[in-house]
């Protein structure tokens, strides 16, 4: 299958994207390691007119120790990040679930900011991104805003991002107490048909993949850990509030049912009774 | 030395390992030009217009034809004039049958302007109503003015073997009765290298590159229905990218590339991409099963019924009418039941073609019989590898006249207790019995489920009429043999290699014949130019068949070189031996001539003995065989069941084969892996499915879950030999075995597992969400 | 032409394939499997399905295996690749990878074989000696319909086992 043809411009910075995306508007794309996109074109379910390669702006790869967060380049690849020494000691969910993305051929061209920024629910990082609460750095004409993981999320491919803004980088806290990825496909290279990011310790979240039409936090669950539920009641609640689609992959019940078992093998992974 | 029964290295490799195979998608002859359907998007239609004006005027487009473009052309052949309603147009005509079917086709200068073109194509349709399942066509049967999906056969069922006018005595006396239906679900082959076709038809005779299992079929086909003489049309099928029977159909752009290469006067090519492959190329099973069985309180099988519906799709294709036959056939599996009634009924359904898939209705076959032993063990409480021992035919009892179908299916050998007992040896059955009673009482474990599967099926497809009912001019396999000057061989076999690693084995037998190097054999294939007439590779037949083809060209050869070793020798070619290299007089290392002097001498009349004509160490051999062969088995799976997500993981697979002699163990093993990978896909992650409107909904590897090696376990190897008499190697075939054993060993595992929740069957593939749902069902229900 | 400041939608495109530059205008949207089969003319890098599901277009790019029917051309313009053409030595002597391919019977029909050799490759670079687990997880990504993978899997612990005979570095480009 071959894409539908469009017209390509390679920026080298953040400002050229920025501009680019002013003139081009709402028939531009943005090309990072293209593992969301390509295959969407190649299918020709989507079209664009303009694709804007990010690759020539070598600033955006990078993880770097701030301190209180770690902050991640939205072109780091999701290879990198899964390597990254900083993360694997500081915030290790973040490098573990970045090396369940896809297969090791996609990890080596997707990023981390592509990813986030196609907004699919069925994507494995936007989740631990809403369980973290993660903050999100945009940069737009007007400048550079920081939008917070639990805002990030709006509809189906749908972000926070304005037509105009182009996410640069990713700030994850210092996180090293319990944490847990569970995630469940048929086949390896799948997919989660659900997906469970739980963090417990310093901060408690917990967050689902693919039961709704967006990344979603499991909030009845979150709710009931901070009322001091154990994780067995916590969990029965990980569905309230989801709308999970039906598909070949698995029924909406079929998912509820894996959101709940998901979440309590989370919980107590992350060290929860 | 012996070479046969040695794990040599295979002589396919380098080529492949290097990027330097040669696929028909490789192929791009000076001018080349790209051809793409356009598809149906619709299940049954109408068709009420077709506008391909956009399109022709697109960018690089040469043409954009319909079925009007070709209305003088002949349908696509196969099926019996009788049939000829189901007759396929090489396009639409008129109305479609099914979602994907060609509509018209774009010729572009490449391929991305064929995609572009293509999208333009406007294509107006009237629905139809759509039967998309074999139910759906059964029910509007029921109704006299009921939808037929094509009117002027006025059915959608086709009776192929009659159902008998009443039950067996032997079935109606039985104490006992239990029934089953079964669905075998519908597979895609998924060869990794889709259909492609190139055609160069120029002014000298056609030539056809293709990815086929049968290209002397194909170009004989190609010639019938061109009118052209065989002898200037040539077809290659040069490195195939797998097939599993899925390319030895007559899908219909093999018709439309020569005929869009003689109007544009270039060569002209159809690569199809995944998607249209999961939609074009036929499927196969797709079958339903409805059994009884009558058997006793010992677990004694006393008769055997079975009606097999067999989905035949859209537009039947003519191996598809047939495959329910062989199902029938071995219905009775590896048991001495006296009475099996098998009947089928082929389904015309608004879905893509049904045709052959690696085992090609004996999957079926030993999925239904397998899955009804564990029922009547489960009816008796008699452990199933009891109940499974007390019906064995018995060793001495071959050969074995199955009375499912007495003309077509006699066991030619076999020790199936002992390839039982060896399996459950492997596993070590007792102790398994054990942990399994203490796994699943214990609910912080997976649930362990253990199945079986003995089964047998029907390979060394070679007895005169096995083939030609297919379409096949002759039901042998050919091998020329010759020797060059220099004492070197080449061999050119009638099959149509596409990783069975023919070539190899080709080469072990004939070295160990003629004890020549096997570096210095080459084995050559898939030309129709310069191979002698050959019938293909498919119904697990190349070394059966094949192999002794090869084997008595060498001998002959052989016998011929003698006389001349004898003549060089002064010595009588009676005395003489094959040794290493050469000839010697038996015994006498000093008295020895090498292959490369009577090689030579073979080509030199002044040194030939009177009566022999230059060139004679060259010899064909057109083999047949008296009966096919019946390779058996015995796999176990040990199946652990998550119990809150229904997740099934394999814990264990062993596999006891008994394919008679091994030519080489290492290719024997690929080819048992590779059938028992498809196997277990079938039975835990493989459907191709359609909605209720017949929109196919597995058009894409991410929804046709084909497994990766994250996903299979590695396999336990075990062998039991029993030799064929149907040919002199003894040897059975095996490239089917693993497809048509593996998946009742995993099903009933799996049912096993969960046979203390009331579960007793569940329809492949087993997905986790069908086990949950088993599981909690019970649940609620206690 | 692209790479300027206006959008295009012819580029110019560069990319070292086993060693040899490969520079022309291309269409953006042309597909990096395609120009590696058709531009540069290396047609053992192949297409088994439309949605980087089967991994059979499998190259080294910049050193990390990738899927090449993912990639557009463009994309690669000033990067060096290795396909499965240029894992052999420069004296035809088999890399360690390919050679347990061959020994181990890896491959049957080869159509899956030049993205699991690169994929393999890909692998041993970064875990020179990977368990048979960690073996059919990095090839996740990559489908055989022959061989049911266990004959792939002893290919690879092969190469691992016989590093030595893979050719000296460099000689592949």
């Amino acid at each position: 299958m071959i894409p539908a043809s469009f017209d390509y411009l390679k920026v080298h910075s953040s400002a050229e994207a920025i501009a680019a995306l002013v003139e081009y508007g709402d028939e531009a794309k943005l090309l990072a390691g293209g593992h969301s996109l390509i295959p969407l074109m190649k299918l020709r379910f989507a079209t664009p007119e303009v694709l804007i390669d990010l690759a020539g702006i070598t600033d955006l790869s990078y993880v770097r120790d701030q301190g209180e967060h770690l902050a991640i380049g939205a072109l780091t690849r999701h290879a990198d990040v899964q390597a990254s020494p900083e993360l694997q000691t500081a915030c290790p969910i973040v490098s573990h679930v970045a090396g369940t993305v896809g297969d090791p051929q996609v990890r080596h061209r997707g990023t981390i900011g592509g990813s986030l920024a196609h907004g699919d629910p069925a994507s494995d990082l936007p989740a631990v991104m809403l369980a973290l609460g993660a903050t999100l750095v945009a940069s737009g004409p007007a400048g550079t805003r920081e939008i917070k993981a639990t805002d990030f999320f709006h509809g189906f491919l749908e972000t926070a991002l304005a037509a105009d803004e182009l996410l640069t980088e990713i700030r994850v806290p210092r996180h090293t107490t319990g944490w847990s990825y569970q995630k469940f496909n048929r086949r390896a290279q799948d997919w989660a048909i659900v997906g469970v990011a739980a963090v417990t310790g310093d901060r408690t979240g917990v967050a689902l993949v693919n039961m709704g039409p967006t990344p979603m936090r499991a909030e009845a669950t979150e709710a009931a850990l901070a009322a001091g539920a154990d994780a067995a009641t916590a969990a029965a609640a990980a569905a309230e509030g989801a709308e999970p689609s039906s598909d070949q992959h698995g029924s909406s019940d079929y998912r509820r049912h894996l959101a709940r078992v998901l979440t309590k093998r989370a919980l107590v992974e992350a060290g929860l009774n | 030395m012996s070479l046969v029964g040695a794990r040599v290295i295979r002589k396919e490799d380098p080529n492949l390992i290097t990027g330097r195979g040669v696929f028909v998608d490789d192929l791009d002859p000076s001018g080349t030009v790209f051809a793409t359907f356009v598809r149906s998007t619709e299940a049954h239609a109408e068709i009420i217009s077709i506008d391909t004006a956009e399109a022709e005027a697109a960018p690089g487009v040469l043409g954009v034809y319909t079925f009007d473009d070709f209305s003088e052309l002949p349908r696509v052949p196969g099926l019996p004039p009788e049939l000829a309603p189901l007759h396929r147009p090489l396009l639409a005509n008129g109305s479609v049958k099914f979602v994907g079917e060609p509509v018209a086709v774009v010729v572009a200068m490449d391929r991305y302007k064929a995609a572009d073109a293509a999208e333009l194509v406007t294509v107006e349709y009237s629905p139809l109503p759509v039967l998309p399942s074999i139910d759906a066509s059964m029910a509007a049967m029921a109704d006299p003015e009921g939808p037929r999906i094509h009117p002027l056969l006025q059915t959608n069922a086709l009776p192929i073997l009659p159902a008998p006018e009443a039950p067996s005595e032997e079935f109606v006396n039985a104490p006992r009765h239990a029934a089953l239906r079964i669905k075998n679900n519908r597979c895609s082959a998924v060869a990794i290298e889709a259909f492609a076709v190139v055609a160069d038809w120029r002014p000298e005779g056609l030539v056809v590159w293709a990815t086929y299992q049968a290209p002397h079929h194909l170009r004989n086909q190609l010639c019938a229905f061109f009118g052209i003489d065989a002898s200037e049309c040539r077809v290659i099928a040069p490195d195939v990218g797998g097939g599993f029977g899925s390319k030895i159909n007559f899908y219909v752009e093999i018709f439309l590339a020569p005929e869009l290469s003689r109007r544009l006067r270039r060569p002209v090519k159809f690569a199809l991409t995944r998607s249209e492959a999961m939609v074009h190329m036929h499927h196969g099973r797709a079958q339903i099963n409805e059994v009884e069985v009558g058997f006793d309180d010992d677990g004694i099988v006393h008769a055997l019924r079975v009606h097999t519906l067999q989905d035949i799709g859209g537009w039947p294709d003519h191996t598809g009418l047939g495959l329910g036959v062989l199902t029938s056939a071995m219905a009775g599996g590896c048991y001495r039941i006296p009475s099996v009634q098998a009947w089928l009924t082929d389904v015309i359904t608004n879905t893509t073609p049904i045709a052959a898939y690696r085992g090609a209705g004996r999957p079926e076959a030993a999925f239904l019989i397998e899955r009804t032993m564990d029922i009547v063990a489960d009816e008796t409480g008699i452990d199933p590898a009891e109940v499974r021992r007390r019906n064995f035919i018995q060793p001495d009892q071959f050969p074995w006249v199955t009375p499912a179908n007495p003309d077509l299916a006699v066991y030619d050998s076999g020790d199936y207790p002992a390839g039982l007992a060896e399996l459950l040896r492997i596993l070590e059955y007792d102790s398994l019995l054990s942990e399994q009673a203490k796994r699943n009482v214990d609910e912080s474990q997976p649930l362990m489920g253990i199945g079986l599967s003995c089964w047998t099926e029907i390979a060394g497809f070679g007895p005169p009429g096995s083939l030609e009912g297919f379409g096949h001019v002759g039901s042998w396999e050919s091998a020329n043999l010759k020797v060059q000057p220099d004492g070197s061989v080449l061999i050119s076999v009638g099959l149509s290699p596409h990783g069975q690693g023919t070539y190899t084995t080709m080469a072990q037998i004939a070295a160990d014949e003629l004890g020549i190097d096997i570096d210095r054999i080459v084995v050559r294939s898939s030309d129709t130019e310069t191979v002698q007439q050959g019938i293909g590779t498919m119904g697990s037949r190349g070394v059966a068949v094949c192999g002794e083809a090869v084997r008595n060209a060498a001998i002959e050869v052989r016998r011929r070189a003698a006389t001349i070793a004898a003549h060089q020798l002064e010595a009588n070619p009676d005395d003489l031996e094959v040794v290493d290299g050469g000839f010697q007089v038996k015994g006498t290392s000093t008295k020895s001539t090498p292959w490369r002097d009577v090689a030579l001498a073979s080509f030199q009349n002044l040194q030939l003995p009177d009566g022999t004509d230059a060139g004679t160490l060259d010899h064909t051999v057109f083999q047949t065989v008296p009966n096919f062969s019946f390779p058996s088995g015995a796999y176990g799976c040990v199946i652990g069941i998550d119990r809150e997500t229904g997740a099934p993981s394999i814990e264990r697979y062993v596999c006891v084969d008994d394919c008679g002699t091994v030519i080489n163990p290492l290719l024997a093993e690929g080819q048992v892996h590779g059938g028992v990978a498809q196997g277990i896909a079938q039975a835990l992650f493989e459907e191709v499915t359609y909605d209720d409107h017949g929109q196919p909904t597995t058009t894409t590897l991410i929804d046709y879950l084909v497994p990766s090696a994250a996903d299979l376990p590695d396999f336990e190897m075990g062998r039991v030999v029993t030799l064929t008499p149907v040919n002199s190697l003894g040897a059975k075939g095996i490239g089917e075995s693993g497809a048509v054993g593996a998946p009742p060993a995993v099903v009933n595992a799996v049912v096993d597992a969960l046979s203390a929740f009331g579960v007793r069957h569940l329809d492949m593939p087993l997905t986790p969400e069908k086990i949950w749902h088993a599981l909690s069902t019970h649940g609620t229900e206690v | 032409m692209g790479n300027s400041t206006t959008a295009a939608r012819l580029v110019e495109v560069g990319v070292t394939i086993n060693g040899v530059e490969h520079r022309m205008p291309v269409e953006a949207r042309e597909l990096l499997v395609h120009f590696i089969r058709s531009r540069a003319g290396l047609t053992g890098t192949h297409i088994g399905c439309d949605t980087s599901n089967c991994g059979a277009c499998t190259v080294l790019l910049g050193g990390g295996a990738v899927k090449s029917c993912t990639v557009l051309a463009v994309q690669a313009d000033g990067d060096s690749i290795t396909t499965v053409e240029g894992l052999a030595g420069d004296d035809g002597s088999f890399s360690a990878v390919q050679e347990g391919f061959r020994q181990e019977h890896g491959l049957q029909c080869g159509f899956c074989t030049p993205g699991m050799l690169m994929a393999a490759t890909g692998l041993l670079s970064t875990n020179p000696d990977p368990s048979r687990d960690e073996i059919r997880e990095a090839l996740e990504g990559n489908i055989c319909r022959c061989t049911g993978y266990q004959m792939i899997v002893n290919s690879v612990r092969w190469a691992a086992e016989h590093p030595d005979s893979a050719p000296t570095e460099g000689s592949a480009s």
